[in-house]
């Protein structure tokens, strides 16, 4: 064989890497969780709208729910409360909300204004339940299946192809079974 | 995303808006070097190609405190890296783990290097060989004098 | 109807390349001289359609021409002149216009260059050269016009990034460019020689200028940004080992290869298909630099993918120019043979150690830059590699290079006589021990072994570097500037190694909170606050801190280092403040106000940081010496008879 093809070669592999690298690139932003296939972290917060309540992982325990993480400073979350209110109204799966560095009354008066998607809302004030799901940006998304694995997550505001697309299917998939 | 547009100039530049400064001092200057080795080995999640360290945005300043309240409870640094890892992938990790599927990159630079030495050792061989049967004596330089 | 100008004659530059292209290469193909008698007048001619071009363009950013798109996005009306200026290459379209021109340019330095040539290489040698501004401009029409229309115009624009407004956008780009699209050159010259078939000694000798100019330029580019990344960034930093970083680092290193091993190859005839490689891998690297900047396939977490069909456009555009010209070469390397011989001790052998090392440097960069992609790739999951890698693995392959060329400059060409060198040897090389243990531990007081290993090398380097001259004036023969040009380069180099060692040994960072009034001890300094202050100018206003500098009590400096905040783009940027004081640099970057009048700051101590971008320029300055070497320009003449090994034709 002729040694000086070698580099050809080497440069050939190199242009697939870097066309599977463009292919991938509109995916980049998102990071994948090292959380799904494992347990959900548990925690246990103050409830917002319940004051001297705790809101904690223990109580959804044997059904699906959805672990939305949001913010009243976060305008991505304000566009995305319309689909959170239809997934309410769709009832096939619970929302949780997980409350992310907020102010209380600010949190409570936005819930006021636009409606209540959630079952019930922590409120992660200091953040450290967001650094346990590995959030980095509001909103975040958790799928979290009866037996408390994280089966799916979402980074930025679900779209009715990712509820219809991804997560339906996912709950309905289950239950049927 | 015309943020980042500039950030497309090939100069040294990334598109870096912000930085942070950290005054956090721990008691023990052996754990301040700690501490200040991995903040900056650990990317903020936010940013590009930022360090947690270097990071203005507020979840670094939290992840700083972690790292922080991790050194004083005595956890090992590996501890705290796997820690956050578990967390946020190894994408976090600006030091790759030496793991199997790390392995290729960790190890490319010694097998380039040995491979290196494979080749120069043929090539100055192969030379030597030549200069045996080269009868000329040296070279001839193309130097005139002053 | 300028920009429309500015867009016509782009595309007229594109049918001229398209001519320059087809007549330089075909004509010599052909036999047809004649047709390579337009090359000429087809260069010219894009020349001119591409700096009228950049007229165009300039004039829309001097009188604000917001219905221009480009303009709108990176200018504004409050933008002062200067900055309106050089904002042209402030972002993608108009930096890809600057690349053009330079290409441009130095195809035009060739061409006048060109008579000390044979006619059929020269023709073919800009034809090459027509090929790859042919690519470029059509990747800007396609798809990156800084022509671009905005209907209805912009009331204003939404100005320069304010990083980006500082005088090093002035400089650091198209010095940077320069040097990136200089390599083209050399690819040029490569890839003629192999259409042709003529690689002998004589075509080494042509490029040798070229990209010894190519790689003082590139020297510079790479220093004056990392300057400017210190001193504007805030966080005082000089190199990241970030992917853009690295996009330049890479041309660099097989871009220094390459001219250590076209030495060889003019001095001997050696290392033909080896030189012949690493002209197009220099190019590959700009030119993958180039694709990484610009596709957005490695910017992380929050970039957003630029536009894959422009990634897409340059991959495929290198695809054909490196893949053809990987393709001749494959088909012609084997072709090349040498006899002539050296032993292990001779100059020959040290470059080739040179040439290795600095390849796996390279490579060891590339893997390191690209590991994310090939990660995801492969399936093995997503990674960050930063510093903790590059640092170790880099010096793992640049130690022994600096060791190696300590001992190589004292080998003799074919047989090293090394043995007569024993002695001169041993004296420097205890000598540097003991300079550098005195740097290290007279200094600093401190230090570990990698930092002593270090410190020694690099004045070993100094020594060694003299040794080649002063021989030479011993003998009584020229100094001839290719020599003084390599001195000095080997100068700067030294000087580089110990600089870098005594950074990364010694520096001392500290971020501090301070009341007005209050001092703080960093290093052998202390640090009094004395409050703050507004400050205002054309399109910001922001707050300076006034701070004094003391050592033993004697005042330093006194260091108004500020926070800006520009207007349009509602942007915080930092001005650092920065002393030199025995050969240390500190740098003071203002924090946050805490509140109640406390503020934080950022005190850095570099020792001999500034050594480093002067080393860098050093080095320019020695390539830019060598370059300019009379051997060089009479090249014509002595190499038809060219000495040492007989010529072979392929």
């Amino acid at each position: 064989m002729n040694r000086f093809l070698l580099p050809l070669g080497i440069f050939g592999l190199l242009v697939v890497v870097l066309v599977i690298g463009i292919r991938h690139s509109p995916e980049k932003g998102i990071i994948a969780s090292p959380l799904i296939g494992r347990s959900a972290p548990e925690f246990s917060l103050p409830a917002l709208m319940q004051p001297g309540g705790t809101v904690s992982t223990a109580s959804f325990k044997g059904r699906w729910y959805l672990l939305n993480v949001w913010g009243t400073w976060c305008g991505e979350c304000r566009n995305e409360h319309a689909m959170l209110l239809r997934i309410k109204e769709n009832g096939a799966v619970p929302l949780v909300g997980l409350d992310w560095k907020d102010d209380d009354a600010q949190a409570q008066a936005w819930l006021a204004q636009l409606g209540n998607p959630y079952e019930s809302i922590g409120a992660d004030r200091s953040g450290r339940v967001a650094i346990d799901y590995g959030v980095y940006g509001a909103p975040e998304t958790f799928l979290i299946n009866p037996q408390g694995i994280v089966v799916f997550k979402q980074v930025g505001a679900i779209t009715e192809e990712v509820w219809t697309g991804q997560i339906l299917p996912r709950v309905k998939g289950q239950g049927s079974r | 995303m015309r943020r980042t547009a500039w950030a497309l100039l090939a100069g040294m530049l990334l598109g870096l808006p912000g930085w942070a400064l950290d005054t956090t001092v721990l008691p023990d200057p052996a754990l301040q070097a700690r501490y200040v080795g991995l903040t900056h080995e650990l990317r903020c999640m936010q940013c590009q190609n930022e360090s947690i360290a270097d990071s203005p945005v507020d979840l670094a300043a939290d992840l700083r405190n972690q790292v922080r309240d991790q050194l004083l409870q005595g956890k090992s640094d590996q501890e705290i890296r796997d820690w956050m890892a578990a967390r946020y992938g190894d994408f976090i990790l600006f030091r790759p783990r030496y793991s199997w599927g790390n392995a290729w990159l960790w190890g490319a630079p010694v097998a380039l290097l040995l491979l290196g030495a494979w080749v120069a050792v043929r090539v100055v061989r192969q030379r030597e060989h030549l200069l045996a049967a080269d009868p000329n004596p040296d070279v001839v330089e193309e130097d005139t004098p002053r | 109807m300028l920009p429309e100008l500015g867009h016509f004659t782009l595309i007229l530059a594109l049918f001229l390349t398209a001519l320059q292209a087809f007549f330089g290469i075909a004509g010599p193909a052909l036999g047809r001289p004649r047709w390579s008698a337009a090359v000429i007048p087809a260069l010219a001619g894009q020349a001119v359609m591409i700096v009228t071009a950049v007229i165009c363009l300039e004039q829309a950013f001097i009188t604000n021409d917001f219905s221009v798109l480009y303009v709108a996005e990176n200018s504004n009306s409050a933008l002062p002149l200067f900055y309106r200026v050089t904002a042209l290459w402030g972002a993608h379209e108009g930096s890809l216009l600057l690349w053009i021109l330079l290409l441009s340019l130095w195809s035009l330095a060739v061409a006048m260059r060109s008579r000390t040539l044979p006619e059929a290489f020269a023709s073919r040698v800009l034809g090459v050269l027509g090929v790859v501004s042919f690519g470029f401009l059509l990747f800007t029409l396609l798809t990156s016009s800084p022509f671009a229309r905005l209907d209805p115009p912009a009331p204003d624009g939404r100005d320069l990034n304010p990083i980006l407004q500082d005088p090093g956008l002035a400089v650091h780009p198209p010095i940077l460019y320069t040097g990136y699209v200089g390599f083209a050159v050399a690819f040029a010259f490569a890839c003629a020689a192999m259409l042709e078939g003529r690689l002998d000694q004589a075509w080494a000798r042509w490029t040798r200028p070229w990209t010894t100019a190519a790689w003082a330029f590139l020297t510079c580019g790479i220093a004056l940004g990392s300057f400017w990344a210190y001193y504007e960034l805030g966080w005082g930093g000089f190199w990241f080992w970030d992917p853009v970083e690295n996009a330049s680092f890479m041309p660099w290193l097989v871009g220094t290869a390459l001219v250590h091993s076209l030495a060889v190859t003019d001095k001997r005839g050696l290392f033909k298909s080896w030189t012949l490689l690493l002209s197009i891998l220099a190019f590959s690297m700009s030119m993958l630099g180039t694709f990484l900047v610009r596709s957005g396939v490695l910017v992380s977490v929050h970039s957003f993918a630029a536009d894959p069909s422009r990634g897409m456009f340059i991959l495929v555009f290198l695809a054909i120019m490196i893949g053809g010209a990987l393709t001749l070469y494959a088909w012609r390397a084997p072709l090349l043979k040498s006899p002539a011989g050296f032993e292990l001790g001779a100059r020959e052998s040290f470059l080739l150690f040179n040439n290795v090392l600095l390849v796996i440097a390279a490579a060891t960069v590339l893997a390191g830059t690209l590991a994310p992609l090939i990660s995801d790739a492969l399936k093995l999951g997503t990674l960050s590699v930063g510093p903790p890698y590059f640092n170790p693995t880099f010096m793992l392959s640049m130690l022994p290079l600096t060791a190696l060329l300590s001992v190589g400059i004292h080998a003799a060409w074919k047989r090293g006589r090394l043995r007569d060198s024993q002695r001169a040897l041993l004296i420097s090389f205890v000598a540097a021990a003991v300079a550098g243990t005195g740097i290290v531990f007279g200094l600093y007081a401190r230090g570990s072994l990698i930092s002593l290993i270090a410190a020694t090398l690099g004045v070993w380097i100094l020594i060694s570097s003299l040794v080649d001259p002063v021989d030479r004036w011993r003998r009584g023969l020229s100094l001839p500037r290719a020599v003084v040009g390599m001195t000095i380069a080997h100068l700067g180099l030294g000087i580089a190694v110990i600089a870098l060692t005594t950074v990364q040994s010694f520096t001392v960072e500290r971020d501090i909170a301070l009341s007005p009034g209050e001092s703080a001890a960093v290093g052998a300094y202390t640090l009094r606050f004395d409050g703050v202050q507004p400050v205002e100018g054309a399109n910001f206003n922001g707050i300076g801190g006034r701070f004094v500098v003391s050592r033993n009590g004697h005042p330093v400096a006194a260091l108004n280092p500020q926070k800006r905040q520009f207007w349009v783009q509602r942007q915080v940027t930092s001005e650092t403040a920065i002393t030199v004081s025995r050969g240390d640099n500190i740098l003071l970057a203002l924090g946050d106000d805490l509140g109640a009048g406390r503020w934080s700051v950022r005190m850095q101590i570099r020792p001999l940081v500034s050594l480093v971008w002067l080393a860098a320029l050093i080095m320019a300055i020695g390539g830019a010496v060598a370059a300019s070497d009379r051997r060089y320009r009479t090249a014509r003449a002595s190499v038809a008879a060219p000495s040492g090994a007989a010529p072979e034709q392929a």
